[in-house]
């Protein structure tokens, strides 16, 4: 039925799991990166995911607010990752009914448009504030994400599949 | 179309996803405009950075204890080894420090002598480097003192090789120091050897410091050293900031292209000097003049017209009293 294959029947999701994952990504941003151009932006993916699973439970409220939380805490231009993961949020509802009914690959390659998209929003507003074009290794993290979508979706879906023998019941 | 185990909401669905991107986006890009021109969002940005902060201390915990486990494990040979080092170079730096005081004893009789105001002294107080700012486009760390410490913004940042950057902005428990190799950080410097007073901007991207506008002939080569010159009141004078690196002359422009690079370890490190320079700088001169002296030229003149009153007031009175 689904478009998730082989179909299983996931549990409904709580709203726990998605604000302990947003956590997680958060601080996965956080962490200590050599070259920042060449890391995935985590929030942006975990937001990408949620909004194609759940278009009812996160929306553009919540990517504003974190992208709000993300620019206050890189120190960056405050609203900068707001007007990004808005943009990006949008495009993913508006994605949200077909994208799950691709395989994996293909999931990713729509998933790596919205990423360039959302870090294109992030380049023009700086370009816009005087910063310099940073080169184009600004385009390796957007891409990487994208290839990290499959592992990704594996690891937030834990939480939402049922043990074998309840699937046979 | 997923399995939904709650019947769907038909009828509530709010506003369409387009007027919330619309509402959404107008919001953020006020808020660029009000933070990149007049820097009203300082409070927000204050608040926000105190949520984010318990998050960010979380990510770089893991460093951190690696960090205390590495040193618990260190071989006491190793330790020795370190040990002697030290003792060697603080014998050496000794040496130096005596010659530094007695140099600065003569300096001061000679500038009371002088007349010049007693220069303050530096006080420097120690950070850790939090992490750095995720930021492309930008050069900035983030250390783990802040307002509640009594750093304030503007002050210079050094670590034990010279200068790092400039603290740009205060949150409670921590500040963000802007990186000399920065696009927009800018720092008077001076030659060593000659005494050649310039600014060195930061490259941006390729974290080295430039010398812009020096002209094509000015007196520098490759490896002289750059120290603060101290003319701007901010940075204390005599901190090494970098060392020339390239310079390109160019026929087809009257200016050389100057190419440093950061004494310090700019991007390296994980300890830190906050300086507080309190030296008594006189008052900047008044940026609008031309206007002020036109006034200035009026009011004399009233003056004057007063005083040509005043006299034939004084004259007339005369005449009354005659």
């Amino acid at each position: 039925m689904g478009p998730d294959s082989p179909q299983h029947i996931l549990r409904p999701v709580r709203v726990g799991t998605i604000f302990l994952s947003f956590v997680g990504a958060l601080v996965l941003n956080f962490l200590p990166w050599q070259d920042l151009r060449l890391v995935p932006d985590f929030v942006a993916l975990t937001l990408c995911f949620w909004c194609i699973r759940q278009p009812r439970l996160v929306g553009l409220g919540v990517a504003w607010t974190l992208g709000l939380l993300t620019d206050a805490g890189n120190g960056v231009l405050l609203g900068q990752h707001a007007l990004a993961y808005s943009v990006l949020a949008f495009l993913a509802l508006w994605l949200s009914r077909r994208v799950l009914w691709f395989g994996n690959a293909q999931q990713a390659l729509h998933v790596a448009a919205l990423l360039l998209v959302a870090q294109g929003v992030e380049l023009l507003v700086r370009i816009g504030a005087g910063a310099a074009f940073p080169g184009w290794a600004v385009l390796v993290g957007p891409l990487l994400g994208a290839a990290l979508w499959a592992p990704l979706s594996w690891v937030l879906l834990i939480p939402q599949r049922r043990l074998e023998r309840e699937q046979m019941l | 179309m997923r399995m939904e185990h709650t019947p769907p909401p038909f009828f509530k669905r709010g506003p369409a996803p387009l007027v919330r991107l619309f509402f959404f986006a107008s919001l953020s890009v006020a808020l660029l405009v009000i933070d990149a021109r007049f820097r009203y969002a300082e409070g927000l940005r204050s608040s926000l950075a105190l949520i984010a902060y318990p998050l960010q201390k979380l990510a770089t915990a893991p460093f951190q204890i690696g960090d205390s486990l590495g040193d618990y494990f260190t071989s006491t040979a190793a330790l020795r080894e370190e040990n002697e080092r030290l003792k060697a170079k603080a014998l050496s730096y000794s040496q130096d420090a005596q010659r530094y005081h007695a140099a600065e004893v003569e300096a001061a009789q000679l500038r009371r002598l002088v007349g010049a105001a007693e220069r303050v002294e530096v006080r420097a107080a120690p950070a850790e480097v939090l992490y750095a700012g995720r930021d492309p486009y930008s050069h900035k760390i983030f250390i783990d003192r802040g307002a509640q410490h009594g750093i304030r913004a503007g002050s210079p940042v050094a670590d034990e090789n010279g200068v790092v950057g400039q603290v740009t902005r205060v949150h409670p428990l921590l500040s963000e120091v802007t990186l000399l190799t920065d696009q927009d950080q800018a720092i008077p410097v001076q030659v060593v050897r000659n005494g050649l007073r310039a600014v060195a901007f930061g490259g941006g991207p390729s974290g080295m410091l430039e010398l812009r506008f020096m002209a094509a002939n000015a007196e520098i080569q490759n490896g002289d050293r750059l120290v603060t010159s101290g003319i701007d009141g901010t940075y204390p004078p005599g901190l090494p900031v970098a060392l020339v690196e390239r310079i390109e002359r160019d026929a087809e422009h009257s200016f050389a292209r100057v190419v440093c690079k950061p004494a310090a370890g700019v991007d390296r490190g994980r300890f830190v000097l906050v300086l507080t320079n309190e030296s008594k700088t006189p008052p900047r001169p008044d940026e609008t003049q031309a206007g002020k002296d036109r006034r200035g030229d009026k009011t004399r003149r009233s003056r004057s017209k007063e005083q040509a009153k005043d006299a034939a007031a004084r004259e007339g009175k005369d005449d009354g009293s005659r």
